[in-house]
């Protein structure tokens, strides 16, 4: 019974912390880059804004653009069941491993690039195509890395996969872990858009990939697909933080050790917003049709984590 | 009389009563015989496979139940399930046919396109039950024979004739390799049964050559990679139910006889057998994707994307051969099982994907996406199955096509355990691959939706569509219940592959054992799943979210506004993103495969060269390696027909003469060669 709370509280948790991680990247960037910034918690205020404001929908709009915010909210927080933020073993890992988790992002991101295209703005397609250029390029990477760890835990599954690291702390250390981990951190920039591949700051400038996607978007469905957004990038840094790392993650569900799961949690998140701080302020923004140099970059690094996975064996 | 018995001779009755119908009767009356002759086949052949699949029985019916001498029938696991797939699409394909054709009434042959789909649904079925060379060879025949003249009904139409050709030439180049192949296995005698092909000792040179002519043969037919020419051609020409019936399962054949001849005839072979059938898998998978991304005709795409799925197939074939020469038979169970999985998966969505391009066609009398769009609000119900469709095939959650791309990846994953690395190292560029191609299929369904269905129209036929007509809906709409299903109870479809693969060649019922509880845990797999539960919790969430809304006071008013456009005024169908500009980003990543040409002209202003007057832009893709292959094997082909055109003399005589002198060369070498 009280793995289903946690798996509750873990979903009802990423929800809540989301948006201040959004806050947080964006304050520590400003910092960098010597500005004062907006407050942490300010996409809160934004959010509870957006869901006062009234929906202006387009014309030429479908059913389908005013789904989409509730398909892709719900695939997302979908996810948020799935993978260990808290605790592991959960009673819902049975129910999807990491390609499930893997599939369900694309299911909104399918939909939301097809509410792109729904109101007929050359911007909307424009966000449209390249994202699904580059979750598509970026694909073949997050598969691999997949292929890593499941070969030095003997599954695919999320749960099984920290146990393992867990049990075997030798296995965080090797090689394979290493550059699987560098492969997924370049998957989250791409996938989450972040710089150097989309920049998440700029409105209406003709490198935007993701804030031309959902340009007509306002009120509660801009909202939506807003805090599904930083949910999204909540859940890869909990990939990045417990798969590689998992020390912290609670295996026993008593007080004490879950206590120390909030806390470890919130200290990796801290630590990954700042490394996404300083990466995005040492980088520029890339080319589009330089997008998958990178990429293929990253494709090499997954490549080189199964390849000495098998060797080290 | 048995039950099985029964319902053959529906499934037989059935088929020669819609093929005589469409002979006889005309008009709507023809229509619905050919139709209901079709569907009382395809649920006779359903309701057959199901009653041996789910009752575990091998019913065998000798030659004395068909007139001609040399014909064996036997249904065991694997033909019942070829049976049910055949009956669940084309029962659909009967029902949408019925509307479909309505539209050919006075233009095209309905006689011909009602015999020949029965003839072809009734040869599919035989071939399934084909128990010795003959009957196969001969049903084989029939259904390539039938399927060109489907091909042909819209014979005055730009690319048809062309289309025919390239078909029947390179199926036939596949039936010559088929029937050397059965001559190999057979020692000569195409009437010895598959039981006794099952047990014979055949030298280790003879099973690598009739494996080799079995993957030519089998793979002209199935489409993969480079033997797929014709399929891009042919499929998109047919009638649209012809182009789901050939797509979703005709070429499926060829994925039946190569399960039928590499695993249960020859039962496995060395492992390059599996690796060959892998590589031309990724290949064919990798390849079909990337053309059909570049390709804005939309039953042309869909062509390319059954290059693609059939590649997954035999993605998942490749591997289980593989998995089987090394002894490690859960795994190859578990690839097979996953291979067949995606079968009956594709079968159901590509069919329902032809199904909503037809009905496209049949409203805007286009194929060409870049004068669609907006048609989700003029046929909204055809605009929701193929959008299950497009989310079925791009592999997403919860539906079919998912659960066996899913099973595919367990398979791979579990490739691991292969004892030598060299060997073992192919999975991760298998995987890598896989993860590539459902990853540009989904961003090609987002086009083939995105620009066919959604904002405005782009043409006048597109402004003026309307609803497909009840019977083409309908037989959507099965599809579309079926997408779910195939999805929603993965460990029901899996119990019966189970039943279907433990009884195949070399497979025990003891190798393939899954744990089918609502998590799917399979064996030899390295992940657990659970569709069901999956789609209860989106549901949930989808249920949950607005309710959260509601309770914390959101807005809920709605305005319709203009779509933004940095204050330009009015939108037209000229502002908006093509399927061209779509797809743009990926022909560039992908250049060096697509070699595209580009062709620009630009009209300045005689007075300024800033005022552009007109633009022209012209791009085209040349699939180079159809090129490097076929163009070679197409001048000495036709050099040789030159040169034997000067044979035909037209004299009667001379023929005569030809003749006894065939038969004197062919008496010699008959002679001679013992």
């Amino acid at each position: 019974m009280i793995g289903y709370v946690l798996e509750v509280v873990q979903a009802a948790l990423a929800l809540l912390l989301a948006p201040g991680l959004v806050g947080l990247v964006r304050f520590l960037k400003a910092r960098l880059q010597n500005r004062r910034g907006a407050p942490v918690w300010q996409p809160y205020w934004e959010l509870t804004k957006l869901f006062r404001k009234e929906v202006v929908v387009s014309n030429n709009a479908s059913w389908l653009f005013r789904a989409t915010p509730f398909i892709v909210f719900a695939s997302t927080v979908a996810v948020t069941f799935l993978v260990p933020i808290l605790a592991v073993p959960l009673p819902f890992d049975g129910i999807g491993d990491l390609l499930v988790v893997v599939y369900l992002l694309l299911l909104g991101t399918f939909f939301l690039s097809l509410a792109g295209l729904d109101p007929g703005s050359p911007f909307g397609g424009m966000g449209a195509s390249r994202e699904m250029t580059v979750a598509a390029l970026a694909e073949p990477t997050v598969a691999l890395a997949i292929f890593a760890l499941a070969l030095s835990a003997g599954s695919t599954n999320l749960g099984q996969i920290v146990a393992r690291t867990m049990t075997d702390p030798g296995t965080a250390l090797s090689p394979g872990h290493l550059l699987a981990f560098g492969a997924l951190f370049i998957v989250t920039l791409a996938e989450t858009g972040r710089l150097p591949i989309d920049n998440p700051a700029t409105h209406l400038e003709l490198t935007m990939i993701h804030e031309a996607m959902v340009l007509e978007y306002s009120g509660r469905y801009l909202a939506l697909v807003e805090w599904a957004a930083a949910v999204k990038l909540l859940i890869f840094f909990a990939l990045l933080g417990n798969l590689f790392v998992p020390w912290g993650v609670s295996m026993t569900l008593t007080a004490a050790t879950l206590a120390i799961a909030v806390a470890s949690l919130l200290a990796k998140l801290v630590l990954l917003a700042g490394a996404v701080a300083v990466f995005e302020t040492r980088v520029a923004k890339l080319r589009l049709f330089r997008v998958p140099e990178l990429l293929s970059a990253s494709f090499v690094l997954a490549l080189l984590a199964v390849t000495s996975s098998f060797l080290l064996r | 009389m048995a039950l099985e018995q029964i319902l053959l001779g529906i499934v037989f009755a059935a088929y020669a009563i819609g093929a005589l119908a469409a002979l006889a009767a005309r008009g709507a009356l023809g229509r619905a015989l050919v139709s209901g002759g079709a569907l009382a086949g395809a649920l006779g052949g359903l309701g057959l496979g199901t009653v041996c699949l789910g009752g575990g029985r091998t019913p065998i019916f000798g030659a004395s139940f068909l007139p001609l001498t040399g014909f064996m029938v036997r249904i065991d696991g694997l033909s019942a399930f070829f049976l049910v797939l055949i009956g669940l699409v084309g029962a659909a394909a009967a029902v949408y046919g019925y509307g479909y054709s309505a539209a050919y009434e006075g233009r095209y042959s309905l006689r011909m396109l009602g015999a020949m789909l029965n003839v072809l649904l009734l040869s599919l079925s035989l071939q399934v039950m084909a128990d010795n060379a003959l009957t196969f060879l001969i049903a084989w025949e029939a259904m390539s024979l039938s399927a060109y003249a489907l091909v042909l009904t819209e014979h005055d139409r730009p690319g048809t004739q062309r289309a025919g050709r390239w078909y029947i030439a390179v199926t036939h180049a596949g039936f010559a390799a088929l029937v050397a192949m059965f001559l190999l296995m057979a020692a000569g005698d195409l009437t010895t049964s598959f039981a006794s092909m099952r047990t014979a000792a055949l030298a280790p040179r003879i099973r690598d050559a009739a494996f080799v002519l079995a993957l030519f043969g089998f793979g002209t037919k199935a489409g993969v990679v480079p033997l797929h020419v014709w399929l891009p051609m042919a499929h998109p020409v047919a009638p649209s139910h012809v182009s789901a019936l050939m797509s979703g399962v005709v070429i499926k054949m060829g994925v039946y006889g190569l399960v039928r001849v590499t695993v249960d005839l020859l039962g496995g072979g060395p492992a390059w057998w599996g690796g060959l059938v892998l590589g031309v898998g990724t290949v064919s998978a990798l390849l079909g994707v990337l053309y059909a991304l570049m390709e804005h005709d939309l039953k042309r795409l869909l062509a390319f994307h059954s290059v693609e799925n059939i590649g997954i197939i035999f993605i998942g074939l490749g591997a289980g051969l593989m998995f089987q020469s090394f002894g490690l038979t859960t795994l190859a169970a578990l690839g097979i099982t996953a291979g067949l999985y995606h079968t009956i998966n594709h079968a159901c969505f590509k069919g329902l994907l032809f199904f909503g391009a037809g009905a496209v066609l049949h409203a805007t009398g286009t194929r060409n996406m870049e004068r669609m769009g907006g048609l989700i609000k003029r046929m909204p119900r055809t605009a929701f199955c193929f959008l299950v469709g497009a989310c079925a095939i791009s592999a997403l959650p919860p539906l079919n096509g998912f659960v066996s791309e899913w099973l595919v990846f367990q398979t791979l994953l579990g490739g691991s355990v292969i004892p030598q690395p060299e060997v073992a190292a192919i999975m991760p560029i298998a995987v890598a691959m896989l993860a590539l191609t459902s990853g540009l299929a989904a961003a090609c369904f987002v086009k083939a939706f995105g620009i066919s269905f959604l904002a405005i129209p782009r043409s006048l036929e597109a402004e003026r569509a309307h609803e497909a007509p009840r019977s083409m809906q309908a037989g959507m709409v099965w599809l579309v219940l079926l997408c779910a299903g195939l999805g929603l109870a993965p460990a029901l479809v899996l119990g019966l592959l189970g039943a279907a693969v433990s009884g195949l060649g070399r497979f025990g019922p003891t190798d393939v054992v899954w744990s089918l509880g609502l998590p799917l845990r399979v064996a030899g797999g390295v992940g657990e799943m659970s569709s069901p539960l999956l789609a209860l919790g989106l549901a949930l969430m989808l249920g949950l979210i607005p309710l959260g809304l509601w309770l914390a006071g959101a807005d809920r008013r709605v305005r319709i506004g203009e779509t933004w456009g940095c204050g330009r005024i009015g939108q037209t169908a000229r502002m908006e993103y093509t399927a061209t500009a779509f797809a743009e980003p990926l022909r560039r990543v992908f250049a060096e495969l697509y070699r595209p040409s580009r062709d620009l002209s630009i009209d300045f202003h005689p007075a300024s060269k800033y005022f552009v007057q007109s633009i022209e832009y012209r791009s085209e893709i040349h699939p180079w390696f159809e090129r490097v292959l076929y163009d070679p094997l197409l001048h000495v082909l036709g050099g040789v027909a030159t040169r034997v055109r000067g044979l035909q003399g037209g004299s009667v005589h001379l023929y005569l003469a030809y003749m006894t002198l065939a038969l004197l060369v062919l008496l010699t070498v008959a002679r001679w060669w013992r």
